[in-house]
C-alpha cells in the first residue's frame, strides 16, 4: 500500500489542468415528435378508460371523471399534454378506486337484502333501495311489521317490495 | 340527386406532422337554408324518438362520438364542458324531450351530425375564399379578420386570407350562412378513427336534405 500511494504522488501533474474544450451546443433543436406523438396515444388510451369507467358506473352519481380544458383548440405544448396525461391518469385511478369501493358496499346490501327475505325479524324497520344497489330506479325493500301494531307485538315481520317510482303527477289542476 | 363531389381542404404542415389523420373535406352545395318543410320535421322527430337516455350514456364508447372525444382531449378542449356536436345533440333531446326545429340548414346538420356522429360547419361560399383548410391561428389574429380575437396557434378552418371557423365548430358571423346565402361550403373535419364513408354520408346528407327536400 505504501508503494501505490508514493507511485500515485509521483505522477507528473499538469500544470494547467486538463485542456479547455468549448461547451457543447445542439447543431439542432431535439426533435419532440416522438415524444409528442406518445403522449398523444396515451391520452388517447387514458380518455378511452375514462369513458369506459363512466358508462360502467351509470347510474351512480359522484364519480369524478371531469378533467379541465386546456383552453383549445389548439395544439398543447410538451408540457401540457404531459400534464393533461398526468391529469387523466390520476382521474381514471381515482374513478377505478370510487367505482371498487362503490360496487362493495352495493354487494354488502344486496347480501343484506337477501338475508332480510331469509330473516325479516332479525332486520326490523330496515330500508334498502335500488340507489343501494347500484341500480336505476325507485324500486326499496323495507323491512316493516305485518298488520301494524300487532305484527310488531308478535314479532311477525316482512319485507315490503315497493313496486316503483311513483307516477308523474303533471302540473296544475285538473280542470 | 347525384353525389355532389367532395373536396379535400389542405392542411398546415405543422398540423398534419401532429395529427397525420387529420383532414377537412368539403361539398359545394347549390343552396341556402330556409324554413324547414314538413318532411324534414317528420325526420327530426323520427331521429329524437330515438335518442334514449341508455344510448346517450353509451355513446362515448361508439367508435366514431369516441374518436371525436379524443381529439377534442388532444387539442386542448374537455368533451365534458364543451361537448362534441353530437354529443351535445343528444344532451339537448334528453333535456328539451325532443330535437327543436330551427331553420332548413341547422335541422339538416343535426340529423347528419346524429347519424353518423361527424360534425358538420356550413360556410356562405360567396364570403370566403376557393382554398379552404386547416391551420394554426397567428399572433393576434382575428376570427373571419375582423372577430373576436384568437389565442395564438389554435386551430382554425381558414381561407387564403382569413381565418373563418375554429375546429370545434364556432364560425365567424360574417363568414357563416345567412338568410341570403345562395350558394353554400359544407365542411367535415376527419380525425383519427373516423372512417371517410362517414365522413361522406354526413356532408351528403346534409347537401341532399337542403337541396331536395323542399
Amino acid at each position: 500500500m505504501p508503494d501505490s500511494l508514493e507511485q500515485r504522488t509521483e505522477a507528473p501533474l499538469l500544470p494547467q489542468g486538463p485542456p479547455a474544450s468549448p461547451p457543447l451546443v445542439p447543431r439542432s433543436a431535439p426533435d419532440e415528435r416522438p415524444a409528442r406523438r406518445s403522449l398523444l396515444d396515451q391520452v388517447a388510451r387514458l380518455e378511452s378508460d375514462l369513458s369506459a369507467l363512466f358508462v360502467s358506473s351509470w347510474p351512480r352519481q359522484g364519480l369524478g371523471v371531469f378533467v379541465a380544458s386546456r383552453g383549445g383548440p389548439r395544439i398543447l405544448s410538451l408540457l401540457e399534454l404531459e400534464e393533461l396525461r398526468d391529469e387523466l391518469a390520476h382521474r381514471v385511478d381515482d374513478a377505478r378506486l370510487g367505482l371498487s369501493d362503490r360496487t362493495r358496499v352495493e354487494e354488502q346490501h344486496r347480501r343484506r337484502i337477501e338475508q332480510m327475505l331469509l330473516e325479516p325479524e332479525q332486520h326490523k324497520w330496515v330500508r334498502v333501495s335500488n340507489e343501494d344497489i347500484g341500480e336505476p330506479g325507485c324500486k326499496h325493500w323495507h323491512v316493516r311489521p305485518r298488520w301494524g301494531i300487532l305484527g310488531m307485538l308478535l314479532n311477525w315481520w316482512r319485507v315490503r317490495i315497493s313496486s316503483g317510482c311513483p307516477l308523474a303527477e303533471g302540473q296544475g289542476h285538473r280542470p | 340527386m347525384l353525389d355532389p363531389d367532395l373536396e379535400r381542404g389542405w392542411v398546415d404542415r405543422e398540423l398534419a406532422e401532429e395529427f397525420p389523420a387529420l383532414a377537412l373535406w368539403l361539398v359545394r352545395v347549390e343552396a341556402g337554408s330556409g324554413r324547414t318543410p314538413d318532411v324534414v320535421r317528420r325526420r327530426l322527430r323520427q331521429l329524437s324518438n330515438r335518442i334514449t337516455g341508455g344510448h346517450v350514456i353509451h355513446m362515448r364508447q361508439d367508435p366514431v362520438p369516441w374518436a371525436y372525444r379524443v381529439f377534442w382531449r388532444q387539442i386542448g378542449i374537455d368533451p365534458d364542458t364543451e361537448r362534441t356536436p353530437v354529443e351535445q345533440i343528444a344532451l339537448d333531446r334528453l333535456r328539451h324531450g325532443g330535437l327543436r326545429s330551427r331553420n332548413l340548414l341547422d335541422d339538416a346538420i343535426t340529423i347528419a351530425t346524429f347519424e353518423t356522429g361527424v360534425p358538420v360547419l356550413a360556410l356562405d361560399a360567396d364570403r370566403v375564399g376557393s382554398a379552404i383548410g386547416l391551420r394554426l391561428s397567428r399572433n393576434r389574429e382575428l376570427l373571419g379578420g375582423a372577430g373576436r380575437p384568437l389565442s395564438v396557434r389554435q386551430i382554425v378552418v381558414a381561407d387564403e386570407d382569413d381565418s373563418v371557423a375554429l375546429v370545434s365548430g364556432e364560425v365567424d358571423d360574417a363568414r357563416g350562412v345567412t338568410r341570403s346565402t345562395q350558394r353554400m361550403v359544407l365542411g367535415a373535419v376527419q380525425v383519427a378513427g373516423v372512417p371517410l364513408i362517414s365522413v361522406e354520408e354526413a356532408l351528403w346528407t346534409v347537401a341532399d336534405t337542403v337541396t331536395v327536400e323542399r
